[in-house]
């Protein structure tokens, strides 16, 4: 193997369309879906705002759109995007497929305006990230297979001899999503808009939580992971740290993911060696998930100087540290003397939102400031200033959420298990609401300055797209 | 054999199968094909771009 390069020196023309509608729609659906964040995170704050358009605007109905929008409409887009972009330029092949690339963006479009408006009517099969009722997992297997087929069939049209690690990790999140998805959606349908679960009790539960820790694994990790593999060392300028380390990360962690979901029914009526066996896996997982993380890190020696400068990078390497911190404290959770007091508190809701704003967020945005120029052949944003604001609001925001949830969740935790001398409880559950008040309120503040930060990033692409749409217009020859 | 046979045999499989990769991995025969796919992302830049930078990228195995 002498080369990597098929055709010296000439790129292949990639289909760059796709990626730049998914990119902005990636921010578009970030606003939107951080925006319902806020809304609902205000009404635990004020719960007079439930009311606003009752029964739609309940906050039951609205976390599941906030859901699905951050997670699917956002980061869903921001995997199309990012995995689009990086199997085309590493594979030096433009997108195979035809129909089948822009049916996967229409389509995918399509799943969001369903689940913006099933939801607040009230339609649900109840499964948490899985709400979608039949029709649109329908709709949803169908734009997955098509991806499918586009992502690898690119891969075998490839004119290089590799297959890089981003693309293992592309590829293995589309390949477990589809399997995941079309499992735990299996279901009776009553009518076009009900439908029962096809398993029952115990076992319910567990696929449910089998689909969901994935869904944290391989949509929210394995993909996002896959965004780091491209994207950090081409921001840093610099092949990543050790690609050895790559193939183990992946293997490692593709093999010990898929058996930590049930730390997600501890002390429930599921068999108690299958909490243990989910507990034990969750804590190897530490192993690789450090692994990958030390490896993005590390990819920056010999080039910290750059951190001082490039806002972009910074975003990058931050995702990563947040990254750590929830794939160490993760773990520690799933510990079942831990969990006891964790589990059902403000605590989950913090873990989770430490790896959502903090890691898959904050990476997505550094990979779209590097992407977007890239695709209108631009040197930086229109303001990279704005972009260092942008990291900043979203650090202060993430650190600000997860701080008053850590404080909530122990004092909810604590408050639960105290007894008395007789036996009974120290506190009602109502008297724990109203202490989890002032996180409450700390939590809106962080979350709406995060948000606040998409904005500057919308008017930052806004301005960045039609800057380059000036300077097209002012190159063309006036016509006589 | 019984059950817990085969939970003895899977683990000691996946064990070794853990130790073989990264044997495998460390190989020095395995370098340069590493260093080359490690190289990629930044593979399809300008032909002259990539000259000038190939040889101060190679990392792995120092």
């Amino acid at each position: 193997m002498s080369s990597n390069l098929a055709n010296a020196g000439e790129q292949p023309a990639y289909n760059y369309d796709i990626v730049r509608k998914f990119a902005v729609m990636t921010v578009v659906w970030g606003v939107v879906g951080m925006a319902v964040g806020v809304l609902i995170a205000s009404q635990l704050a004020w719960p007079a705002l439930n009311d606003l358009l009752q029964p739609f605007s309940h906050f039951g109905r609205l976390r599941p759109l906030h859901t699905n929008a951050v997670i699917f409409a956002f980061g869903g887009c921001a995997l199309f995007a990012t995995s689009y972009y990086v199997v085309q330029r590493t594979c030096q092949a433009p997108l195979f497929g035809g129909f089948l690339v822009p049916f996967t963006f229409w389509g995918w479009q399509l799943v969001i305006l369903c689940a913006a408006i099933t939801l607040p009517l009230g339609m649900t099969s109840s499964k948490e990230y899985a709400e979608l009722e039949w029709p649109i997992d329908i709709l949803i297997t169908l734009v997955w297979v098509a991806y499918g087929i586009v992502f690898f069939g690119t891969i075998v049209k490839r004119k290089t001899s590799h297959i890089y690690v981003a693309n293992w990790f592309f590829g293995s999140f589309i390949l477990t999503i589809a399997v995941l998805h079309v499992v735990n959606s299996a279901a009776i349908p009553v009518t076009m808009t009900k439908s029962y679960s096809a398993y029952a009790g115990a076992m319910d539960a567990m696929i449910q939580w089998w689909y969901g820790h994935n869904a944290v694994g391989f949509f929210l990790t394995a993909g996002f992971l896959g965004i780091m593999y491209y994207f950090v060392p081409k921001q840093a300028e610099r092949p990543v740290f050790s690609y050895r380390l790559s193939i183990i990360h992946f293997w490692a962690l593709v093999s010990i993911y898929i058996w930590a979901g049930p730390h997600h029914l501890h002390y429930t009526a599921l068999p108690d060696w299958t909490q243990g066996l989910g507990m034990v896996m969750s804590l190897i997982l530490l192993a690789p998930s450090w692994g990958g993380m030390i490896n993005g890190i590390m990819t920056l020696s010999g080039a910290w100087h750059k951190l001082r400068t490039d806002p972009t990078l910074r975003f990058l390497v931050v995702s990563l540290s947040f990254y750590g911190m929830s794939t160490f404290e993760g773990p520690m959770m799933s510990i079942k003397t831990v969990n006891a007091l964790s589990h059902y508190t403000d605590w989950t809701v913090g873990h989770v939102h430490s790896g959502a704003l903090g890691w898959v967020a904050m990476v997505s945005i550094g990979a779209l400031y590097h992407l977007i120029p890239a695709l209108l052949g631009r040197k930086e944003m229109w303001s990279v200033k704005l972009v260092n604001l942008h990291f900043w609001m979203a650090t202060i925001g993430t650190v600000l959420y997860i701080a008053s949830m850590w404080v909530n969740g122990i004092l909810q935790g604590l408050m639960w298990r105290a007894f008395n001398a007789d036996g009974t409880l120290t506190y009602s559950f109502v008297s724990s609401v109203e202490a989890s008040y002032p996180g409450h309120y700390v939590r809106v503040l962080g979350g709406f300055i995060f948000f606040s930060g998409m904005l500057f990033m919308a008017f930052n692409t806004y301005r960045t797209f039609a800057a380059e749409k000036d300077a097209n217009a002012s190159a063309q020859p006036q016509s006589a | 054999m019984d059950i817990n046979d085969w939970r003895g045999i899977s683990t000691a499989f996946l064990m070794f199968a853990f130790i073989a990769t990264w044997i495998w991995l460390w190989s020095s025969k395995r370098k340069k094909g590493f260093d080359e796919a490690a190289n990629l992302p930044f593979a399809d830049e300008e032909k002259h771009m990539n000259s000038s930078v190939d040889d101060a990228r190679s990392r792995d195995g120092e």
